[in-house]
């Protein structure tokens, strides 16, 4: 089976430079190929005309290294549930579809070029403090600690996490919530994530905020995740910061020191 | 906009657009400094304001019991706790917390609202799809707007009187029935209170996520709290301006 | 290419440094042995690690712990991409939390029997031994490892061994382990003594006196090309199964970074080493941009069969049990549909050569699981590989608990690379090479759940101690200032190398020589090689790449992102590296583990080795364009485990 579809792509030379939608007729495609493919399949009918082919980021090709995320007809990785836009397959649009494909738009999220963007913000929110601190060598036998099979199983669910900034592009604020808490309570969750528990989220929150929006409980985020992580961990994030407030002794000790230096 | 690199120094990790915080001394200004602490204060001061709705749509209900039931039950708003407490002492210890919970509450939805569209300084230029949120959800700011604009004219019509012609100091069943026989206020008290039953059908269930108050046991159980919350304030508020326009009560 | 056609020029100088004495104690003897460098002096070295996957990763954030001033260079636009991330199944460490007889000897005796014999025994020791300290440290790091009910770690048995010694973290293994190091990394980031390059390539390693001092990189946004000095440099920069373009490998892996220090110098050792993987869903048309894998567990409860009639029409579930042929049960009755993943591959191949493909394009071999799911029922099926048919379906768009799978090999994994030495060095001082760009522990062919392994043994544990080695030699020596002049003749050589690529405008994009080559090469030097073929795929390539540089249409410029001038550059490496692989398939004249020749079987189709000719690692070195390689050999001593002919009757 083959399709014909219409594309409007986001073109955009370059992150100061003014973008538009393009259109490009893609015809008789078959429906077994992906989304990306298809991408690729206009690049070279673009390379063909001696027109520069549209920038797009992808990488492994099978959902699991997050590069690849565009959004598709206004939803972040397409119509597909659970979906990342590498493993959406064509045989899930209709002949004759106008697809209208555009990057992730955060400020946080610097366009780089047509559909690619910038999201090292990501990365400095796991700097703040989305790690334990266990330097190479200082590890103690892996089961001297049990942990439950429940709790592993839960922690596995928030760091199933890809970081391809789906939950960002699709907040209607821009919030970073489900990014930030799946980290927090995938580290929160398990024992070895203890000692560090409130100073990292009370760090992570405060990196977050430097450069997304504010959560106000859309939803939008687990929708649009492929990997299906749940806002319960967004809740869990709010209540551990509000008991870091009263537990995080880095802060509390900060407190002191500000006031025996007056 | 500032541009931040860490000591690592690599180019790869300067961020456009970051915001830094001045992190204020004072912990509660610090903590209500965050978008997350915000939340959590705007979930708060909800609560209050679902108490404030519950009880106010309760006390209204009174209109069915007959006039001196109404107004007895205003006089004795202003007299709670006396003689021990000042006359209307209470009173005016609940209205201040009821005003500086709504400043707050306004205060933090328009600052999260600055921060949100900073956050997305351009929008999508295609059209967009909301699978999970809700109409209710996406129009929060708005509902909140048109109810702030709407307490207002309601304190101008059944406080103060300056909206009702026919207003008398201290008895509120014939002011509440004089105002609402205008069919256009009846309209109005109509809308708004759908307006509020669409915010509160987002803030009743959303204030648990805000204070993470989630757990597998309750889950389902905080979506139909809002849904019966909502319903049954906005179910009893309506039942007024209905009754009075159709002539049941007068 | 006369080269071909006579023997390769041969030396046998490579010095493995392996250490002497017992092999149990080589690593700690070693360890004692090698300098150190005392933590007050760490900040005085610069070190430079190209890649952020399990072992460049690992590595950068250990020596930023440790003290050194490091610096890391990935291609993606954050560290936490690199292609280690997909690996699926599980990692093997040598704990024995089973009792089901594991130990650290076995590990190394069944990694060198997976390997066919053609790994270097004091180093897969050394992976065995440090296999459990890995597990260790990623669970401090917060892994979530799949557990008991206890609390305790679980673990899962994998081809190629008889006891279950796999630790997993569901289908994810790969990815929860490389966030590990991606934290521990961005832990040093955020403290300075790693800094970050994302989004940069390397391009050509720098090499002044016979030692590498630096590298030059390309900003992949900007295009500018900078250099970079230090002490050391460490590559970490994967495998190059991209050569065949169809893989399972990440559409970005590629051996730029190899390939370049191999220009430079740096021995390529046994390119012709490629792991073909046996289940993975089969091309399904020419825009086909990448293959998937299936987790080989599969095949535990699949039943592999094709029609026995080649024109075979019907729907496999309305084709009777006696018109079907389950080919690896009839030739293999002793271990049936779990024979290891090269002859699985191999015989699907000669079916499907043989016309009994299955699927629209006759490319693939039914994997059934109708009777497994009559027999243990669908719930059960579903919790063994739910996520997998869920996959499946997702990619094939059929339902997979009803009509069976349709799977073909696929390239999946490079043993060959870099040679190094015991410290994971190369013949050039101060380079470093490790995880699966390095050649070391896999052999000729390497089992399931130990390129996670090897990836964090060498960065977390065996890179940073040996480097020290080496550092220590060069206190109170500031690094090569990059405007020697070496630095500048590499800048220019790239800068040079991106305008031509720019200037050619030719007729056919990127992709398209990529797939040619590809073609190509998984056709006369994939899963099963003869030496006429071989010549003849040297020769295609030769001409292909000629043909490229003359007619590749790269558009854009070099100062913005320019992907197409990426990809250009990774294929004409590839373009070069095929070449070298096709002659090093060549001159082995035996088939072991990923190597088949078809000239050299056993009469009933099985691998035949020649340990008497070829008991070495074929050590590669670039003599410039045009000119033939040079053979060095470092051969292979066997002291502990006996050679043996490998048999699944």
């Amino acid at each position: 089976m083959t399709l014909n579809l219409t594309l409007k792509v986001w073109r955009q030379d370059g992150p100061r430079d003014a973008g538009r939608f393009e259109t490009y007729e893609a015809n008789a495609v078959s429906e077994d190929i992906s989304f990306l493919e298809l991408l690729d399949v206009v690049n070279e009918d673009l390379v063909a005309q001696n027109r520069e082919p549209i920038a797009f980021d992808h990488d492994c090709r099978e959902g699991i290294c997050g590069m690849c995320g565009v959004m598709i007809n206004g939803q972040p990785h397409g119509p597909l549930r659970g979906t990342t836009t590498c493993q959406l397959h064509l045989r899930h649009f209709k002949d004759g579809d106008t697809v209208v494909v555009e990057p992730w738009r955060a400020a946080a999220f610097p366009i780089i070029r047509d559909l690619v963007v910038n999201r090292t913000a990501f990365d400095r929110i796991v700097m703040a403090g989305g790690y334990v601190t266990a330097p190479t060598g200082a590890a103690q036998d892996a089961n001297n600690i049990p942990v439950p099979k429940a709790n592993a199983d839960l922690a596995m669910d928030a760091a199933a996490c890809i970081g391809c900034g789906a939950c960002v592009a699709a907040c209607p604020n821009g919030a970073a919530q489900l990014f930030t808490s799946a980290k927090v309570a995938h580290l929160g969750l398990l024992p070895q994530g203890q000692p560090e528990r409130w100073s990292r989220v009370n760090a992570m929150v405060q990196r977050m905020e430097e450069h997304f929006g504010s959560c106000t409980n859309h939803r939008e985020c687990e929708a649009a995740c492929p990997k299906e992580i749940s806002i319960d961990f967004i809740a869990r994030l709010n209540r551990d910061y509000l008991k870091a407030q009263f537990k995080d002794r880095r802060q509390l000790l900060r407190a002191t020191d500000v006031a025996s230096e007056e | 906009m500032v541009s931040r690199t860490t000591p690592g120094g690599g180019g790869a990790v300067a961020v456009p657009g970051a915001h830094p915080r001045q992190r204020p001394r004072l912990w509660l200004l610090d903590f209500y400094g965050t978008a997350v602490g915000k939340k959590a204060v705007m979930a708060i001061t909800g609560i209050v304001g679902l108490g404030f709705v519950l009880v106010h749509m309760l006390g209204n209900l009174k209109i069915y019991t007959g006039e001196q039931h109404l107004n007895d039950y205003g006089e004795y708003l202003r007299e709670i706790g006396s003689p021990i407490i000042p006359e209307t002492g209470t009173l005016w210890l609940l209205r201040a917390i009821l005003i500086v919970a709504v400043l707050i509450h306004v205060h933090a939805a328009w600052s999260l609202t600055q921060m949100n569209r900073r956050a997305r300084p351009t929008g999508y230029q295609g059209p967009r799809r909301f699978v999970a949120a809700d109409y209710a959800s996406r129009t929060m700011r708005w509902t909140g707007v048109l109810l702030a604009l709407f307490i207002v004219f309601h304190l101008f019509d059944l406080t103060w009187g300056p909206a009702n012609p026919n207003f008398t100091r201290g008895e509120p069943y014939h002011n509440l029935v004089e105002s609402l026989s205008r069919g256009w206020v009846a309209a109005i008290y109509i809308v708004a209170n759908l307006l509020l039953g669409l915010h509160l059908y987002h803030g009743a269930w959303s204030l648990f996520q805000s204070l993470g108050w989630n757990n597998p046991r309750f889950n389902l159980w905080r979506r139909y709290f809002a849904i019966a919350f909502a319903a049954v304030v906005v179910a009893g508020n309506l039942s007024i301006p209905i009754a009075i326009v159709s002539g049941a009560v007068d | 290419m006369t080269a071909l056609d006579t023997a390769p020029a041969t030396t046998t100088d490579l010095d493995s440094h392996v250490p002497p004495g017992p092999i149990a104690e080589k690593w700690d003897v070693h360890r004692f042995e090698t300098r150190l460098v005392a933590p007050q002096n760490r900040r005085r070295f610069e070190v430079i690690v190209i890649g952020t996957g399990l072992a460049g990763g690992s590595a950068a954030a250990t020596l930023g712990e440790m003290g050194f001033n490091v610096k890391v260079f990935c291609f993606q636009d954050s560290p936490r991409r690199a292609h280690s991330i997909a690996a699926q199944g599980g990692i093997n460490a040598a704990k024995n939390y089973k009792n089901d007889g594991d130990s650290v000897y076995r590990l190394f005796y069944d990694t060198v029997k997976g390997g066919d014999y053609r790994s270097r025994e004091a180093n897969v020791y050394r992976l065995a031994q440090i296999s459990t300290e890995i597990i260790d440290q990623c669970t401090a790091q917060g892994v979530p490892f799949a557990r008991d009910y206890g609390g305790l770690l679980d673990n899962r048995s994998f081809g190629g061994a008889q006891v279950a010694r796999t630790f997993y973290a569901r289908g994810q293994t790969g990815q929860q382990l490389l966030l590990g190091a991606y934290q521990a990394l961005m832990r040093q980031v955020e403290l300075g003594s790693v800094a970050l390059y994302a989004r940069h390539e390397m391009l050509e390693l720098v090499v002044k006196d016979g030692r590498a001092v630096g590298v030059v990189v390309r900003d992949l946004v900007t295009g500018a090309v900078t250099s970079h000095s230090a002490h050391a440099v460490v590559l970490a920069s994967g495998g190059y199964g991209n050569v065949f373009f169809l893989s399972t490998n990440a559409k970005g892996s590629n051996v730029t970074a190899s390939w370049r220090a191999h220009r430079k110098g740096a021995y390529f050792a046994n390119p012709c080493y490629t792991q073909i993987h046996p289940t993975c869903i089969p091309v399904s048309g020419e825009h086909q941009s990448k293959l998937t894998l299936m987790s080989e567990s599969l095949r535990n409860d699949g039943r592999i069969w094709v029609p026995t009639n080649r024109d075979d029409r019907r729907s496999p579930n309305d084709i009777p049990p006696e018109d079907r042929d389950y080919y690896l049960e009839r030739r293999y009755p002793a271990f049936a549909n779990l024979v290891p993943r090269d002859v699985a591959s191999r015989a699907a191949k000669r079916m499907v050569d043989d016309g009994f493909g299955v699927g629209e394009l006759k490319n693939g071999v039914y994997l059934d699981f109708k009777e497994a799911i009559s027999r243990l029922g669908r719930g059960v099926i579903e919790q063994r590989y739910g996520n997998l048919f869920d996959m499946y379906r997702d990619i094939a768009g059929e339902d997979p608990y009803r009509v069976p799978m349709r799977i073909y090999p696929a390239v999946h994994y490079t043993m060959g690379g870099l040679w190094v030495d015991y410290n994971l060095m190369s013949n050039l001082p101060g380079l470093f090479v490790i995880g699966e760009a390095n050649f070391s522990d896999h052999g000729a062919n390497r089992l399931g759940a130990s390129a996670l392994m090897q990836g964090l043994a060498d960065g977390y544990f065996v890179l940073p101690a040996t480097i020290a080695g080496y550092l220590a030699g060069q206190l109170g020596q500031p690094p090569t200032p990059t405007s020697a002049p070496e630095f500048k003749d590499a800048e220019d050589s790239v800068r040079e190398r991106v305008n031509s690529l720019l200037g050619v405008r030719g007729s056919h994009s990127v992709d398209w020589f990529h797939r040619q080559l590809g073609k190509t090469l998984w056709e006369k030097c994939g899963m099963a090689r003869n030496a006429d073929g071989l010549k003849e795929a040297a020769r295609e390539v030769g001409d292909l790449r000629q043909r490229f540089w003359q007619d590749v249409r790269v558009l854009g410029e070099n100062e913005t992102l320019n992907q197409s001038l990426e990809k250009a550059g990774r294929v004409a490496d590839f373009l070069e590296l095929a070449e070298l692989l096709c002659q090093d398939a060549l001159h082995r004249e035996e088939s072991c583990g990923g190597h088949f020749r078809e000239e050299y079987q056993t009469p009933d189709g099985e691998a035949l080795r020649d340990d008497e000719r070829f008991a070495y690692v074929a050590a590669w070195e670039f003599k410039g364009d045009g000119a033939a390689e040079r053979l060095h050999q470092e051969p292979l001593d066997f002291e502990y485990v006996h050679l043996a002919q490998r048999s699944y009757k």
